[in-house]
C-alpha cells in the first residue's frame, strides 16, 4: 500500500501550522464580511432611491464588480494601485479592500432584492390600516424582508470564506501556502505529502463552510 | 499607456483568452452534464447513487475551486492519477460547476407542478414522453436564469487556473508585469479581455431569460 502522505501532518507542529494558515485566511474573510454587511446594507437601501448621477455611478460600480473575476480585482488593487499611486499595500490589506468592495456589492444586491420582494400591497394595506411610515417599515416590511435576507447573507458568508483562498496568488501566507511549505520541507522523507496535505486542506475548508451552509438552508426552509 | 508595448503583447493575450474560453466552455459543458446526472438521480430517488450525489454536491459546494484544483493537480498524481494542466482545469471546473448546475436543475424540476405529470400520464403519454415533452421544457425554462448565472460564475472562476501553471489571462498578465513592469498596460488589457469574454455572455443570458419566460405556465 502506497503511503498517502498523511504522516507529515503529525510531524512537529505541522497540523497547527496548517490551522494557523486557515486562521489567517479566515481573519481576512471575517473582517471583509463585517465591512461588507454594514456597507452593503446601507448601499442596498440607498441604491433604490432615484437620484441621477449618484445612481449611475453606483450602477457602474456594481456592474463592474459583478462581472470582473475577483482575481482581476485583487491584481488591480495589489499591483495596479502600487504602480499608479506609488504606495505599497500589503497582501492582507489589498485582499481586505477587494473582498470588502466585492462583498458590499453582493450584499447591496441581496438587500435591494429582499426589500423589493415584499409586494406593494403590503405597504398599501399597512398604510390603509393607519400605520405611519416608520411603523410600516418596522412592523411590516422589515420582518418579511429579513426572512429572505438572512439565509442569503449567510450564503454570502460561505462564498466569501471560500473566495479568500485566492489571496495565495498575491503572496499572503495562508493555508495553501503553508501546505506548500510543509510539502517542500518533507520532500525527501514523505514524497507523497502533497496528497495528504491537500486532502486535509480540502476537508478543513469543507468542515468550515458546511455547517454554515446547513444553517442557511435550515433557515430558508423554515422561513421560505 | 505605451501603445507599442500593447500592440506587442496583444497576440499573447489573444492566445491566453482562447485558452481561457476553451477550458471554460469545456468545463461548463461537463458541469452541465454532471449537474443533469445528479439532478436526475436525485429526482428518481435511485438508492446509493442518490446519496453519492448528495455527498458530492455538499463537498463541491463547500470548498474553494483553488483548493479543489490543488488537490486534483498536485495531490492525485501521488496516488497514481496523473493529469496535464488543461485536463485538470476542465475537471476542476466540472467538479465545482456540477453541483451548482445540479441545484439549478433541481429548482427547475421541483417548480413543475405535480398536476403536469399526472395530466400528461392521463393523456396516455408514457413516463419517458412525459419527461421529454412536458416536464423537461418547463423545468428548463425555469432553470435558465440559474444556469446563466452559473455559466458566468464559472467563467469568472477560470481566473484561478494560473495557479496550476495554465497560461491563461491571469498568468499572462502576471508574467508580463514581472518581465517589463508595465503594470497599467497589462491590467487594462486584462480587464478589457475579461469584459470581451464576459459581457456578451451576460447580455446573451438576459436575452435568453426574457425569451424563455414565455414558456412558463400558470404564473
Amino acid at each position: 500500500m502506497q503511503s498517502l502522505g498523511l504522516e507529515v501532518l503529525f510531524k512537529g507542529k505541522n497540523f497547527a501550522r496548517l490551522l494557523g494558515g486557515l486562521w489567517t485566511a479566515l481573519q481576512i474573510s471575517l473582517i471583509s464580511i463585517a465591512i461588507s454587511m454594514v456597507l452593503g446594507t446601507l448601499l442596498g437601501i440607498l441604491v433604490g432611491r432615484k437620484n441621477g448621477i449618484g445612481r449611475v455611478l453606483m450602477r457602474c460600480y456594481l456592474e463592474f464588480i459583478h462581472i470582473m473575476p475577483q482575481m482581476v480585482l485583487l491584481f488591480i488593487v495589489f499591483f495596479g494601485t502600487a504602480k499608479a499611486f506609488g504606495w505599497n499595500l500589503s497582501g492582507e490589506l489589498s485582499s481586505v479592500i477587494v473582498f470588502s468592495l466585492w462583498g458590499t456589492a453582493e450584499m447591496s444586491d441581496l438587500v435591494r432584492g429582499a426589500v423589493t420582494s415584499v409586494p406593494v400591497i403590503q405597504y398599501e394595506s399597512a398604510m390603509a390600516l393607519g400605520l405611519s411610515r416608520p411603523q410600516v417599515f418596522r412592523f411590516v416590511i422589515l420582518p418579511q424582508a429579513l426572512r429572505r435576507l438572512i439565509p442569503q447573507s449567510i450564503n454570502l458568508i460561505t462564498r466569501m470564506i471560500k473566495t479568500t483562498s485566492l489571496v495565495l496568488m498575491i503572496g499572503v501566507v495562508e493555508i495553501l501556502k503553508v501546505g506548500q511549505q510543509i510539502i517542500e520541507a518533507n520532500r525527501k522523507s514523505s514524497p507523497n505529502a502533497a496528497f495528504g496535505v491537500y486532502l486535509t486542506i480540502f476537508l478543513l475548508y469543507f468542515l468550515l463552510c458546511w455547517p454554515v451552509s446547513l444553517l442557511a438552508r435550515q433557515l430558508e426552509k423554515r422561513w421560505g | 499607456m505605451d501603445w507599442e508595448y500593447v500592440a506587442k503583447i496583444l497576440p499573447l493575450y489573444g492566445k491566453a483568452a482562447v485558452l481561457t474560453v476553451r477550458i471554460g466552455v469545456l468545463g461548463i459543458l461537463f458541469a452541465i452534464l454532471v449537474g443533469l446526472l445528479c439532478s436526475v438521480v436525485r429526482q428518481m430517488k435511485i438508492p446509493v447513487l442518490k446519496q453519492l450525489a448528495s455527498v458530492y454536491i455538499e463537498l463541491s459546494r463547500n470548498t474553494p475551486l483553488l483548493v479543489q484544483l490543488f488537490f486534483i493537480y498536485y495531490g492525485l498524481p501521488k496516488i497514481g492519477i496523473k493529469t496535464d494542466p488543461e485536463t485538470c482545469g476542465v475537471a476542476g471546473l466540472a467538479f465545482l460547476g456540477g453541483s451548482y448546475m445540479a441545484e439549478a436543475f433541481r429548482s427547475g424540476l421541483e417548480a413543475v407542478g405535480k398536476i403536469q405529470h399526472e395530466s400528461a400520464l392521463s393523456l396516455g403519454l408514457t413516463g419517458l414522453q412525459t419527461f421529454r415533452y412536458v416536464i423537461l421544457p418547463q423545468a428548463f425554462a425555469i432553470s435558465i436564469p440559474g444556469i446563466t448565472a452559473n455559466v458566468i460564475f464559472l467563467l469568472k472562476e477560470t481566473s484561478v487556473f494560473s495557479a496550476i501553471s495554465l497560461m491563461d489571462l491571469m498568468f499572462t498578465a502576471k508574467d508580463q508585469i514581472g518581465l517589463y513592469y508595465k503594470t497599467t498596460e497589462c491590467l487594462v488589457l486584462l480587464v478589457v479581455f475579461y469584459l470581451l469574454i464576459l459581457l456578451p455572455v451576460s447580455l446573451l443570458g438576459s436575452l435568453l431569460e426574457r425569451r424563455v419566460r414565455h414558456a412558463e405556465f400558470g404564473t
